[in-house]
Parts: C-alpha cells; sequence; structure tokens
C-alpha cells in the first residue's frame, strides 16, 4: 500500500477575473487520509471539484495525475467511472426516499430498465453494515439524523467501488459524538486500501485522524505537514492558513455581568402538535445583562426548538410557562412581538431562512428595521445607504460595495451580514444559533471579538453552539440541554468538556 | 471608443431590463415597416394602449402574486364577474359612475381578501384555491348574465373609461394641448428624477454612468417619451385608459421600490422564512398582495366592460394567462422575489403590441396564437440565460 494515487500539478483556476487557484501543487499517497485545510474561499473546495469534474478538463490550467496517468475529466461521471467520490457538506439525498433508493440513486440495479429492488435491499444491507449503520435499508432518510445520513452518503460511495473519497466537511452539521463514528469509520476504510481526503475547520478532528495536511491559502499551497513527523499541531495549522500566529481565539473581555436579569424562563414547555413531543419541557433559565450565556447540547438536544418557541413562537408550538422581561411577563406570539420587546434570533442556517441572498447587503441589513428609516412608510434611502455602510465598516464585511448581492459573499461575511441586521434593530437578548458555523478561523475570531463588543455596549448574548471549545471560550454561564429538558448549569469556572457532555448524554 | 465600450458593459448587465425594451422597439419598427407605417399612426397606437389596458392592471397584480411566491388563476373570470355587477349596477340599480367604481373595487379587495385567507391563513396552495375561484367566478358571471345575457351600459361617464380621451383645452397646430402638456411635464420630471438620483449615487461613491453616455440615455428617453406624446396628440390625446395604466404604474412602481411594505413584499417572495424571522408577517403581506390584486382584477373588469360597453357571458376568459403570461415577458421569476411593476406594463404592451401588429397584417388567428407562445418561450429562454451568465 505505497505510491502515489493522486498528484495535481500546477492547478490554477480563474473565475471572471478572480484567481481562485493558482499553481496548486496536491500529492495524496496511497491508503492515507489527508486533510485539506484552509480559511473559506482558499480554494479549498474549488480544488476538489477540478478533481472530481465540476470544473471539466480545459476548464482549468494544470495536470491531474491519477493512479500515475493524466486524467481528463469531462464530467462528474467520468471521475465516478474512476473512482472518485466526493461527499458534498451539503448532503445530496432524497429525503422522501428510503436508504436502499438512495444508495442506489442513479446507479440502479436493473435489467433492461426493470430495477431488481430485492437485490439493492440486499446490497444496501451490506453497505450499511460495512459503515456501521445497523438500520433497516426501508427506513426513509427525512426519518433518520443527520449523522446517520453522513454515514449513508459513505455508503453510496462504497457502491460505487470507490478508491479515493472525498469530503467536504463531513462533520460541520455533527455532533460530537456522530463525528467520533465518522472519524473512526475513516480509520477503518483506510485500512480497507481507501483513500480519504477530508476537508475540514475542526483543527482537533484533523489532528486526530490526517496522516498528512495539506494547507491553502488564498489560492495557493503554503505546505503540507507529516504526522509522522509530528508537524500536525493546531499552532503550525492555524499559523499556517492564516499566515500569523494568533495566541488566543477566544479574545477575553474585561465587563463583568451585573447580575440583573434579563430574561427568565419559567417552568417553559413547548409541545410540538405535529410529532407529539415536548421539543422544549419545563426550561428553567435566566440570562443577566452582560452575560453570555451558552446552551451547549448534542445534536437533537432541542437548542433551536426552544430559541425559536421563545422567538415568537415561530414553529407553532404550543407554549405553557411563562417568559420575562426585565421582571415583566410578555407573552410573544410572532417574531414582531419578540423584536419588539428586546430579543433577536441570528438562525443557525443563515443561506436557508437567515438571509436574502438575492438581495443586497443593504437591503439585508435594513430589513427588520425599516421602520426607523421611513416616514409614513416610505423608505429613506440615503438614510439606509448611510446605515449599512456603517455596520459594514463597524463588522469589517470585506466587499467592495453594499450593493454587492449576500449571495456572493463568503461564510463568514455573511454571517457578519446577519448579525449586523439585528444590532441595527438594536436588541436587549440575541440569540446566537451556531454563530460560527461553517466559518473559517480568521474569521470566527472576529465574530467572537463582535460578540465581545456588543457585551460591552450592554446587550446580552444567549450562544447555542456544538462546538465546545467555543461554550467554554466565551460563555459566562453554560446551560446543557438533552432531550428537550436542560440538565444542568455550570458556571465558566466549574464547565469543562467532560462536564457538558456527561450532562448531554443523560 | 470609451462611451461604446462603457455602453456595451452597461447593456450586458442589464441585457435583461434593457432587451426587454429594445425587443418591443424592434417588434414595433418591424410591424412599421410591414404596414407601411401603419403601425406607427397615431390611431393605431392610441387603439393599442387601450387594447393593453385590461391585461396591463392585471399583470401588474399577478406579477406581485408570483413575486411571493404564489399564482391567481381566478383573476379573468373575477374580472368578468365584477364588470357584469358594475353593469347590473348602472343599468338595473341606477347607480351612478361616481359610486359604481369605488363599490366594484371594494368587492374586489374584498374578493382577493378571501383568496389571501384561504392561501395565508389555511394554507390552500394558491393553485388551488383559485381554481376554485376561477370556477365560482365563472358561474357566478354565467347566473349574473342569465336573465339578460349581454348588459349594455349606455352610461356615457363610464364608457369613456374605456373609450374616452381626456380634455383637449385647446388644439395647437392640430394637436392636443393638454397631452402636450402633460407629456412636457412627464419628461421634465424623468430629467429631473434622473439628475438627482445620479446626484445622490455620486455623493455615495457608488458606480453610475459616465456623463456622456447618461447624457445620451436621457435624450434618447425623453426623445421616446415626446415622440409618443406627439403621435398621441395628433389623433384625439391621451386616453382615459392610458391616464390609469400610468397611475397604476406609478402607484404600484413607487409601493414597491420606496415603500416599506414594497420591502416587506420582495422580503417574503425572496424567502419566507427569512422574512418570518425577520419579524415581518408574511400572512399579511400575501393578505395584501392578493387583496390588491383583487382590486385590480376589478379594475380590469371595470376597463374591459366600458371598451365593450357591455358586460358579455364570457367576459374575462383567459385574461389570466394572458396576465401571467405578460408578467413572464417583463422579467418576474417563478422562483419568487425578483419581478418589476414596469416589467409587467411592459410585457402586457409587447404581448399587445404582437396582437395589434399581426391583425392590421392580417395573419390568421392560429398562427397568431403560436407566434404569441413563441415569444413567450423566447422571453423566458432569455431569461434564464441571461440569470445564468451573471450568476
Amino acid at each position: 500500500m505505497s505510491g502515489t494515487i493522486l498528484e495535481m500539478k500546477k492547478i490554477s483556476k480563474e473565475f471572471t477575473g478572480v484567481k481562485a487557484l493558482s499553481n496548486v501543487n496536491f500529492k495524496v499517497e496511497k491508503g492515507e487520509i489527508h486533510c485539506l485545510v484552509g480559511e473559506n474561499g482558499a480554494g479549498k473546495s474549488t480544488l476538489m471539484k477540478v478533481l472530481s469534474g465540476v470544473y471539466p478538463y480545459g476548464e482549468y490550467a494544470g495536470d491531474i495525475l491519477y493512479l500515475n496517468e493524466v486524467q481528463q475529466f469531462h464530467t462528474i461521471s467520468d471521475s465516478v467511472e474512476a473512482g472518485i467520490a466526493i461527499i458534498y457538506q451539503e448532503l445530496a439525498l432524497f429525503p422522501d426516499l428510503s436508504i436502499y433508493e438512495n444508495i442506489f440513486a442513479g446507479n440502479e440495479l436493473h435489467r433492461k430498465g426493470i430495477v431488481n429492488w430485492n437485490e439493492a435491499i440486499m446490497k444496501s444491507k451490506e453497505l450499511l453494515n460495512k459503515v456501521n449503520l445497523h438500520i433497516n435499508p426501508e427506513t426513509l432518510i427525512k426519518e433518520i439524523s443527520v449523522g446517520k445520513q453522513q454515514l449513508v452518503e459513505i455508503a453510496k460511495a462504497l457502491s460505487k467501488k470507490v478508491k479515493l473519497l472525498i469530503l467536504d466537511e463531513p462533520t460541520a452539521a455533527l455532533n460530537d459524538k456522530d463525528s467520533e463514528n465518522l472519524l473512526q469509520l475513516l480509520r477503518e476504510l483506510k485500512k480497507q486500501g481507501i483513500t480519504s481526503i477530508m476537508i475540514s475547520h475542526k483543527l482537533n478532528e484533523v489532528i486526530a485522524i490526517a496522516d498528512k495536511a495539506t494547507v491553502l491559502r488564498d489560492g495557493e499551497t503554503i505546505c503540507t505537514l507529516d504526522a509522522s513527523k509530528g508537524e500536525i499541531t493546531e499552532a503550525a495549522i492555524i499559523k499556517n492558513m492564516v499566515g500569523r500566529d494568533i495566541e488566543d481565539i477566544y479574545p477575553k473581555r474585561n465587563v463583568p455581568a451585573t447580575g440583573e436579569k434579563l430574561l427568565e424562563l419559567l417552568d417553559w414547555t413547548a409541545h410540538d402538535p405535529r410529532t407529539g413531543r415536548n421539543v422544549a419541557e419545563n426550561i428553567n433559565l435566566h440570562v443577566n445583562y452582560g452575560e453570555i450565556v451558552g446552551v451547549a447540547g448534542l445534536m437533537g438536544a432541542g437548542r433551536t426548538e426552544l430559541a425559536l418557541s421563545i422567538f415568537g413562537n415561530s414553529r407553532k408550538y404550543k407554549t405553557s410557562g411563562t417568559i420575562r422581561m426585565d421582571g415583566k411577563p410578555v407573552k410573544l406570539s410572532h417574531t414582531s412581538d419578540a423584536i419588539k420587546s428586546g430579543i433577536a434570533y441570528v438562525t443557525e442556517d443563515r443561506k436557508g431562512d437567515g438571509l436574502f441572498l438575492l438581495q443586497d447587503i443593504k437591503s439585508n441589513i435594513s430589513i427588520s428595521n425599516l421602520s426607523q428609516l421611513s416616514s409614513y412608510g416610505v423608505v429613506n434611502e440615503n438614510e439606509e445607504i448611510k446605515t449599512a455602510e456603517e455596520y459594514r465598516k463597524s463588522l469589517g464585511v470585506k466587499t467592495p460595495s453594499i450593493q454587492q448581492k449576500v449571495g456572493n459573499l463568503s461564510g463568514g461575511n455573511q454571517q457578519k451580514v446577519s448579525i449586523g441586521k439585528w444590532l441595527f434593530v438594536g436588541p436587549k437578548l440575541l440569540i446566537l444559533d451556531e454563530p460560527t458555523r461553517g466559518i473559517d478561523v480568521g474569521a470566527k475570531l472576529e465574530i467572537y471579538t463582535v460578540m465581545n463588543k456588543l457585551i460591552e455596549s450592554g446587550m446580552s448574548i444567549i450562544m447555542l453552539s456544538s462546538e465546545l471549545g467555543e461554550v467554554l471560550g466565551m460563555s459566562d454561564r453554560v446551560y446543557v440541554m438533552a432531550k428537550g429538558q436542560i440538565k444542568g448549569e455550570l458556571s465558566s469556572s466549574e464547565a469543562s468538556q467532560e462536564k457538558i457532555m456527561e450532562f448531554a448524554t443523560q | 471608443m470609451n462611451i461604446l465600450k462603457e455602453a456595451k458593459a452597461l447593456l450586458k448587465h442589464n441585457i435583461r431590463d434593457y432587451g426587454m425594451y429594445i425587443a418591443l422597439l424592434v417588434i414595433m419598427l418591424i410591424f412599421t415597416v410591414m404596414t407601411n407605417g401603419l403601425f406607427m399612426s397615431s390611431r393605431n397606437i392610441s387603439n393599442l394602449i387601450d387594447s393593453a389596458g385590461y391585461i396591463a392592471v392585471l399583470a401588474v397584480g399577478v406579477m406581485l402574486v408570483i413575486v411571493i411566491r404564489h399564482i391567481d388563476l381566478s383573476i379573468g373570470f373575477l374580472a368578468g364577474f365584477l364588470g357584469a355587477i358594475a353593469a347590473i349596477l348602472l343599468v338595473q340599480v341606477g347607480l351612478p359612475v361616481y359610486l359604481v367604481i369605488p363599490i366594484i373595487l371594494l368587492l374586489g379587495m374584498a374578493a382577493g381578501s378571501i383568496t389571501g385567507f384561504l392561501v395565508a391563513k389555511v394554507g390552500i396552495p394558491a393553485f388551488v384555491a383559485t381554481l376554485a375561484g376561477w370556477l365560482i367566478y365563472r358561474g357566478a358571471l354565467l347566473q349574473a348574465t342569465e336573465k339578460s345575457g349581454t348588459i349594455n351600459v349606455d352610461n356615457e361617464a363610464f364608457n369613456a373609461i374605456g373609450n374616452g380621451y381626456i380634455p383637449s383645452l385647446a388644439q395647437i397646430g392640430g394637436l392636443h394641448l393638454l397631452s402636450l402638456l402633460l407629456g412636457t411635464a412627464a419628461i421634465i420630471y424623468y430629467i429631473y428624477s434622473a439628475m438627482k438620483n445620479r446626484k445622490n449615487k455620486m455623493r455615495y461613491n457608488f458606480e453610475v454612468v459616465s456623463a456622456p453616455l447618461f447624457i445620451i440615455q436621457l435624450v434618447l428617453v425623453s426623445f421616446l417619451m415626446g415622440y409618443v406624446t406627439w403621435i398621441l396628440a395628433g389623433y384625439n390625446g391621451f386616453s382615459w385608459t392610458m391616464i390609469i395604466i400610468l397611475l397604476v404604474l406609478i402607484v404600484y412602481h413607487f409601493i414597491t421600490t420606496k415603500t416599506v411594505l414594497g420591502r416587506h413584499i420582495y422580503a417574503v417572495g425572496s424567502n419566507p422564512e427569512a422574512a418570518h424571522l425577520s419579524g415581518i408577517n408574511v400572512s399579511k403581506i400575501t393578505f395584501i398582495v392578493f387583496g390588491s390584486m383583487g382590486m385590480l382584477s376589478a379594475l380590469s373588469g371595470i376597463l374591459f366592460t366600458s371598451r365593450l360597453q357591455s358586460a358579455t357571458t364570457t367576459a374575462g376568459t383567459l385574461f389570466e394567462l394572458d396576465a401571467i403570461a405578460a408578467a413572464f415577458v417583463g422579467g418576474v421569476s417563478a422562483a419568487g422575489g425578483v419581478g418589476k411593476v414596469t416589467g409587467a406594463v411592459i410585457g402586457a404592451v409587447v404581448m399587445a403590441t404582437l396582437v395589434n401588429g399581426m391583425n392590421l397584417l392580417g395573419v390568421g388567428i392560429a398562427s397568431q396564437y403560436m407566434i404569441r407562445g413563441g415569444v413567450l418561450a423566447l422571453a423566458v429562454i432569455f431569461d434564464v440565460m441571461t440569470r445564468r451568465q451573471r450568476a
């Protein structure tokens, strides 16, 4: 099991004037797990798209040597045929179809157009066993968790006799336990001779699993680190990614919380009539002025559901219990009520339900507080431009103009716009749901800095997060949720990864 | 040299908007040549605009419905039915015009709100809810005209809406004075607002077109506006229908581009979830858009009844599809969030121009349908291609 499986030589790719990749060299040995790291926009995904034929031969410069032959992939199916499978961050599964139908979608086991479903089910079982997923292949995709869906994707890749498996941020949407399972699976696949390339932002995973790690920055190869030489360390990766040292990615703030209660939830229960379950049960929590309260928990613990039940009950749950703002009970039956009471919510899925991707930065920032920019219902565009400019500057959104469409911004800049929109509303309490998901290290630091500034300006923050490091690094107090309930409360001095996981797995 | 380059870039960037105007001009030019100038005669242009009116107002309404990701099939027969009610109120009940028009508009709004309620509150897909409306209003129209058949309207004031012209005040060299004045005022306002807009943009360091190109633009548009005014002034001047279309155009253009309501409508169309989480009341917006659709259907019914000077048993048949076609020719996106009032009106004018020109040329009705279908398909193909290019 030695020799080079893939060598990409001097790959360059340009998008109408913007160099996405310039002379990138990337070499992968047979049977290794090779991580590809770099900030957002560094060119990782573009490089993988070149490899998999999304950008066909001829649209890029340079050579792809795969199994010692120069390859010319014109379509994705060319690369699939050669044994290269790519699994994207956004899973490409059909939620209303079963697992086995998904595994063989586009690759049906058929004779003269007639599909042999029984064989498909049988083969699916074998494949699922290979990825340690022991469930009935007839289960619908929408009924299983994201972590299991990820495994189905891998099973699908295995069904195509994959030699080189590419995973684009496979653990971004997974909780720690599912992530660990996935990494374990990659190790097992490695034993079976499958080479993997993994794009990841989670450095601890890279350190845990990578045999080699190649760092890209601004479309160029910076270096390839080798685990056998002990080169893969957090400091080394970060340094090469950002081109500077980051001493502490969790900046300190110097404002003590006041102890005055801003928000209180008393016996708060939200019942989902569609599933007949309580998504949040007997929640008692409070947020003080000047505090960042972390809410930790595994995927499906009910954090987002809790936040949405407070924020204007967006999912139409049946709720009971009391919400108090500044000691006074409030009734929040629509998002606009919540906003009026001083609560804002930055969603975890900024592309899906946070931003208006087709509209420009200006319109995205002003949308929740147009009344302040208008008289008699007519928007004062000059004021709007001024306001948007202010937030663009203060949040450091990297863009030539506020007329830029939000859909064209990078993840970090999009997140800044979503936060900017709420800062303009001026809430007392900002609920941040996974504030740094899918964002690179540099942009994360910027988001944390913004959070601290907000606290200094008198705001309070609830941060829902699956990243333990961030919960520990940023919170004054931590609540841990599991199964819709609060299982524990920890002060920042008490909180540790182990304690949080202990509560979270109760 | 530089101007040419800039013009090229500008054209490329705004190809969807400009493409529509260019297409309209080309179509008009072709018809003018083929009919030896008959098409561009004062009388024909005036006639064309009047025949586009009742579809144009529907197109504006349905454009907004499509922007918020819904559809309304009931508007054609709703227009026909309310037109019949207008005729009944005028002829059989004997109400005066100044009462009938607001009553009909309010009825339209109420009808639209019912659709809005079904879609926004009950959660019925708009296609199904309005298909039910299509059947119901068709039946209602038949019932309203059952006893008398076609209801002839002999009210002069009412009939003027679809056939009459604004008073001339005086004729100058055979030209209609008030129309000339209005046209001149419009040109002056256009130049003023374009210059103000440009100044504003420059103040914020936004990209603007270079001065020579800007002047060319001003001259070109002013010339076109002046030319149309001159043509119309040579016949009977501006018709009331044209004034009504312009009013609808101005009001809706203002609402969609300048107001909070407009922003909220596009936000809901662009991403309903995000709009809700931004504190926008999505059902309220849905209500308003369908309510406005109902009101514009009523207006369309009034325009059509007035133009025919009678309410017929088949009034409004297929108006909804003509209006939807006009909205799509005008660049509305079926995916929601994208569409312009000016586009919808121009789309309606394009479609009316095709019908008018082909009638002048004596093209058979069978070919007419196919050609209109082809133009609709071309417009949408063009739309999809240009959007892909920009992405």
